[in-house]
């Protein structure tokens, strides 16, 4: 019973570092830029894609892979920004956002089929990932101490960005007051355009950490959509603790409803949803706009 | 400079009645003409038909109520569950599966409705999806009653009016399906030009004027919600009669989405916008996307971007307006 309980717990906590990892990047986003953007986990899907490729095909290693896919997803998406993404800024019509973002996931799942194929890609881990880890209490495969590790580090790193630098202070400012903020010369601009590029980069590093429980294939980006995109809504958009805190009660309730009620599917999940977007809708650490 | 206006804005009541008469003679026109040159294919077209009241349904919610929803989808297929099972269950006369799919539909829509029409923006949105979503699970959970990943199966209506079978090659079932949906759009029309109609677009387009000039929102938003959850309902009824099957496909977030999508394409807002995109992204569906899904997907995504960036009305004003043209040129001409 207490190993059933504790083995539940580590997979929760590194599913949720996953969900973490890839949504805080579209919950910063929401919070600064109000777009409701539902082609996050397409750009997820890219940096999976390129460090399968990189790790399989170049032969690279694993740490460079991951920068390789990181840079590169934010490469592939920054014409996306220039060209689409700038023009749904802040406007009020979520129903723009919403088709703007499915034609692009729609687009790029196509495209990746059309590259990849339909079959799921792996991406192999080096030696010293792959093998069990012996915590004393319980053996787990390293890599999903690898996943923890990575969403403490990217929510402290987070903190620092947003808390302790100027840029960070100059985003809270556009947060705040978007035009006042321009007026004191601010180039707000700038600051949407780092940080689409920091989203989307987060994303793909989640991407490919996560592709052990999220396997990479081209209807990834359908297939998770919803899920980022209710932890940010659950956590509260622009919220670093909120998007911490939605993502590990979100991930202990669909990884224990699998494991103890696997027939019920994601109902429990939604449930729960329903219950704190009513009592909360704006998040659960999230303000109102 | 009245005629103009009258026949942009579609408010007073003579050129209303005149597109009546114009959905009266069009949608039939339109069957006839599937009907002729598809006649192997009517059972697509029959889904089309039913998914079109999905979108139409859709509409009166998303495009004259301004609430953001990827989640229509559960109303449509609670009611094909609840219609199918009343089959199975001996009431297998036709017209009654409607009258059930829409009954239960409006129980849905009004459900849903309450909880959706509460709230605005990204909480409103994710709620609709999280509804959606719950739906789908459960209609996996309960195979006894909706059969599962297998789908709910042998829906075998009677006679329509006890007179006229259900064929192998669905003629029956075509024929009904376009006169419903005929009447469902003629009364629709009639719907969303009354009074309360217009009270929901004033709430779509400005929700604080609508309430300092003394309107009940909530109250409004969830009424409409009814109504659609009926236009919904009938779909699903629709669906379950003509296929004999409900599948889990029918209450999923790709459904709703897809809807969604159509909506737009057409034009959100005007009925003739979700009747036009419906028919005209699932003809094209229907041939691309048999040659290759992903191709498919590519030039939806360039249509989707295109359609945002070009024509956020839709594609319909711009048909509409053309048509408008032509027969203004025709007119001179002669």
């Amino acid at each position: 019973m207490a190993k059933t309980i504790l083995g539940i717990g580590l997979d929760a906590i590194s599913y949720g570092m996953v969900l973490f990892i890839i949504s805080i990047g579209l919950s910063i986003m929401m919070g600064l830029m109000r777009v409701v953007n539902l082609a996050h986990g397409a750009f997820a899907m890219i940096g999976g894609y390129l460090a399968s490729y990189a790790l399989r095909s170049i032969g690279l290693s694993y740490p460079v892979a991951i920068i390789v896919a990181v840079l590169g997803t934010i490469v592939i998406a920054m014409p996306f920004e220039i060209l689409l993404y700038r023009r749904i800024y802040r406007k009020s019509d979520a129903l723009a956002q919403i088709l703007l973002t499915i034609g692009i996931t729609f687009l790029i799942i196509g495209l990746a089929n059309f590259i990849f194929g339909p079959t799921s890609k792996p991406i192999p881990l080096p030696a010293s990932l792959s093998g069990p880890y012996d915590l004393g209490f319980k053996v787990i495969p390293a890599n999903r101490l690898f996943v923890m590790a990575c969403g403490v580090c990217t929510a402290l790193l987070l903190w620092l960005l947003v808390d302790r630098t100027e840029f960070g202070i100059r985003l809270r400012a556009a947060v705040d007051n978007g035009d006042m903020a321009e007026a004191l010369g601010i180039k707000t601009q700038i600051i949407f355009s780092v940080t689409f590029a920091l989203a989307v980069g987060l994303a793909a590093f989640g991407g490919v950490v996560g592709a052990e429980l999220l396997p990479i294939e081209p209807y990834y980006a359908l297939r998770y959509m919803v899920t980022f995109l209710v932890v940010v809504s659950v956590g509260g958009s622009g919220s670093i603790l909120g998007a911490l805190a939605a993502s590990m009660i979100l991930g202990l309730v669909d990884t224990t409803g699998k494991y103890l009620a696997p027939e019920y599917g994601e109902f429990f999940f939604y449930l729960l949803v329903i219950g704190i977007v009513f009592v909360f809708p704006n998040g659960l650490l999230g303000r109102s706009h | 400079m009245t005629d103009r206006l009258s026949i942009g804005v579609g408010r007073s009541a003579a050129p209303a009645i005149s597109q009546d008469i114009l959905a009266l003679v069009l949608i039939p026109l339109i069957g006839a003409i599937g009907f002729v040159l598809f006649p192997d294919d009517l059972a697509f077209l029959t889904r089309l038909i039913s998914l079109t009241l999905l979108v139409l349904s859709l509409d009166l919610v998303t495009g004259y109520c301004g609430i953001d929803t990827i989640g229509h989808s559960a109303i449509f297929g609670v009611s094909a569950y609840v219609a199918g099972n009343a089959c199975l269950a001996g009431l297998t006369d036709p017209v009654a599966l409607l009258i059930v799919g829409a009954v239960s539909g409006a129980a849905a829509g009004l459900a849903s409705g309450a909880l959706v029409a509460r709230f605005s923006g990204l909480p409103q949105l994710v709620l609709s999806i999280a509804i959606g979503q719950l739906t789908a699970a459960l209609a996996n959970k309960l195979s006894s009653l909706t059969g599962g990943s297998d789908g709910l199966s042998g829906i075998e209506p009677g006679r329509v009016f006890g007179v006229f079978a259900f064929d192998l090659y669905g003629r029956t079932g075509y024929i009904f399906s376009v006169v419903v949906l005929t009447i469902v759009f003629v009364i629709l029309r009639r719907l969303v030009n009354s009074p309360f109609g217009l009270l929901c677009r004033a709430i779509k387009d400005d929700s604080l004027r609508a309430r300092m000039i003394g309107a009940r929102i909530y109250p409004r938003l969830v009424i409409m919600y009814g109504f659609s959850g009926v236009v919904a309902g009938i779909g699903g009824a629709i669906m379950a009669i003509n296929t004999g099957v409900v599948g889990l496909d029918s209450v999923s977030f790709e459904q709703s989405a897809e809807a969604l999508v159509m909506l737009v394409v057409g034009g959100a807002g005007t009925l003739w916008g979700g009747l036009f995109g419906s028919l005209v992204f699932q003809l094209f569906q229907h041939y691309v996307s048999a040659a290759n899904p992903f191709h498919w997907l590519i030039m939806l995504g360039l249509l989707l971007i295109a359609i945002v960036l070009f024509a956020p009305r839709g594609l319909a004003p711009l048909v509409g307006s053309l048509a408008q043209r032509t027969v203004r040129l025709a007119w001179r001409r002669s």
